[in-house]
């Protein structure tokens, strides 16, 4: 399971027959009391299998109504999406991702292993499958020793991780997240982003991750989707040269700071549009 | 405090330990109370007392004013000794069977409280699942709801007693019906606001999975719920309790505190009015501690913080 250069040099480029997200055309227009409002407009989209994806945005820009159409949270008003080739909706019956919130959002009343167990519990696994999934991955996320703490002993970081494993727990290829660091503090993030990209590389999953932070998104991402708002839509798609093994120290290397710099252009660019 | 009392090297005296816990500020208010009644005996029934020596024509202390106001058969107010002796002569003065027996009147309300806060909490935890997972009865219940309750309870009680006997039910089940009727309502408003406790976030999680809606009642709304359903339950029973003893009394109802209660003002025997009182009260008292006591084992098994 261990990151194989080779391997994971060819995932870099998305192959076409195994797209994971393809949106064409998307736009979603949300009606409110005030009016209607353009949360997404005209927005192409592929995400390859393995990929890593990141959308960065000002708030508004649509990051995470894009990431809630891809889950059938919200449902497109114009244009066609496919997630594994199936629509949203049957993609989520067929339990296609896991969902990671900014709030951990675990259940108080569950223990951590009890909270991991949930959607196993739903989704109809047996006793002993959940205990060995729960048992697996929370040995992913470096939370093996907690099983049996309730979520308010745990501190916010550990918690985002419980929160994660249960995303991971029923082996959904594709992990969406929206801002799951967004509410922690910088050493804990840079410490998360590290377990994160080891997890990404040992299980293979194709990731959506939605930030506002520019380092976050160059220092995880295969791909940087940069956006901006009214409409909501993609303004610049960034290629990241920089190899799959990432010490945390790669932000200090000059391509790091150049598509740093390319990003910020990107969100600066979109914002003057008003 | 606490601390004051682990680093201590000697047990401390009682009256330290007394007055480092919740027992002495208890004490001093339940003394207050106490004198406080006292005094009210004494201002009460004094007119009665003086008119009593007028007529008698014996001549009187403000001593002996003091102590007869104490020991008047009907009293306006009778003296706390006087009622704990009344409860004294018919709790364990009495053999549990009789008919004079205190505990035998508070068994026969408490067991038609009990039906009734039964039938009126399953009754409002149903009605506040249709509320919550049905837009036409969101919109049509709950004002019905709420207008139940503006009907004062006096009023309705002999009507329900009156239609349930002419339909063939008599009984305990009417009595329990009126605590039904009081008892539902806090249970539907808590578990409607219970049932809707759990935040967007945890609702789209679920939705996620695709769990169905009993799965998602079950795993998520019903504990989301719970915390929410003790807080009515206690106000249910108190209330519970209530309609029993209300229901008692336009009924002619031969046993039961409000029969007791009825019996007493007929015959002015306030002495057995305020221990039928007494005895409400610590039956109140005891049902909504126990329920306190199933809210904390249950919030324990749910890892409550403590």
């Amino acid at each position: 399971m261990n990151a194989n250069p080779a391997i994971s040099q060819e995932m870099v480029t998305p192959n076409p027959t195994s797209n994971v997200v393809e949106a064409r055309g998307l736009g979603l227009t949300f009606e409110t009391n005030d009016g209607s409002v353009r949360a997404l407009s005209n927005v192409d989209l592929t995400v390859g299998k393995g990929e890593f994806v990141s959308f960065i945005g000002p708030s508004g820009c649509g990051k995470t109504t894009f990431l809630r159409v891809i889950a059938d949270l919200e449902q497109q008003t114009e244009g066609d999406i496919r997630v594994n080739g199936m629509t949203p909706a049957e993609a989520r019956r067929s339990r296609a991702y896991g969902y990671v919130f900014q709030a951990a959002g675990l259940f108080p009343w569950r223990t951590i292993e009890d909270n991991v167990a949930l959607p196993l519990e739903i989704m109809g696994y047996s006793r002993a499958e959940q205990r060995e999934r729960v048992h697996r991955t929370l040995d992913l996320v470096n939370l093996a020793g907690f099983e049996k703490k309730f979520p308010w002993q745990l501190s916010g970081g550990m918690q985002q991780r419980a929160s994660i494993a249960r995303a991971l727990a029923f082996d959904a290829d594709l992990l969406l997240m929206d801002e799951p660091f967004g509410a922690l503090d910088e050493i804990v993030r840079d410490h998360l982003n590290e377990q994160l990209l080891d997890l990404w590389a040992r299980t293979q999953k194709t990731i959506c991750f939605v930030t506002h932070s520019i380092p976050e998104a160059v220092y995880l991402s295969t791909r940087i989707v940069v956006m901006s708002p009214r409409p909501g839509r993609v303004t610049d798609v960034i290629e990241s040269p920089l190899p799959r093994e990432r010490p945390l120290d790669i932000r200090e290397t000059p391509e790091f700071l150049e598509i740093a710099h390319r990003v910020r252009e990107g969100l600066r660019a979109g914002h003057s549009d008003e | 405090m606490s601390l004051a009392l682990t680093t201590a090297p000697a047990a401390p005296s009682l009256l330290h330990r007394l007055a480092a816990g919740k027992t002495l500020p208890v004490l001093i208010v339940l003394a207050a109370l106490l004198a406080l009644w006292y005094a009210f005996t004494v201002y009460l029934n004094a007119p009665w007392q003086v008119d009593a020596y007028e007529r008698a024509g014996t001549t009187w202390t403000t001593a002996d004013l003091v102590r007869d106001t104490m020991a008047q058969e009907r009293p306006v107010m009778p003296a706390p000794h006087q009622v704990a002796a009344e409860i004294w002569k018919t709790t364990a003065g009495t053999r549990i069977t009789s008919k004079r027996s205190l505990f035998h009147h508070a068994w026969v309300t408490l067991s038609s409280t009990l039906l009734g806060f039964l039938i009126g909490t399953v009754l409002g935890v149903l009605l506040a699942v249709g509320i919550v997972h049905n837009r036409a009865m969101d919109k049509s219940v709950m004002p019905w709801v709420i207008a139940s309750q503006t009907i004062p309870i006096l009023a309705i009680a002999p009507m329900i007693i009156v239609v349930l006997n002419a339909i063939g039910l008599s009984g305990l089940l009417p009595k329990a019906l009126i605590s039904t009727y009081l008892s539902f309502f806090p249970v539907v408003v808590g578990m409607v606001k219970g049932f809707r406790s759990p935040e967007v976030n945890q609702l789209d999680l679920m939705r996620t999975y695709n769990a169905s809606g009993p799965q998602t009642f079950w795993k998520l709304r019903w504990p989301s719920a719970l915390p929410y359903l003790f807080t009515s339950m206690k106000v249910a029973v108190a209330i519970s309790l209530v309609g029993a003893i209300v229901g008692e009394l336009p009924t002619g109802a031969v046993a039961g505190l409000g029969a007791r209660l009825l019996a007493g003002s007929y015959y002015g025997q306030t002495v057995q009015i305020w221990s039928a009182l007494f005895m409400a009260a610590a039956l109140a008292a005891l049902l909504v501690g126990v329920i306190g006591i199933g809210q904390r084992l249950v919030m324990a098994r749910m890892g409550e913080k403590p």
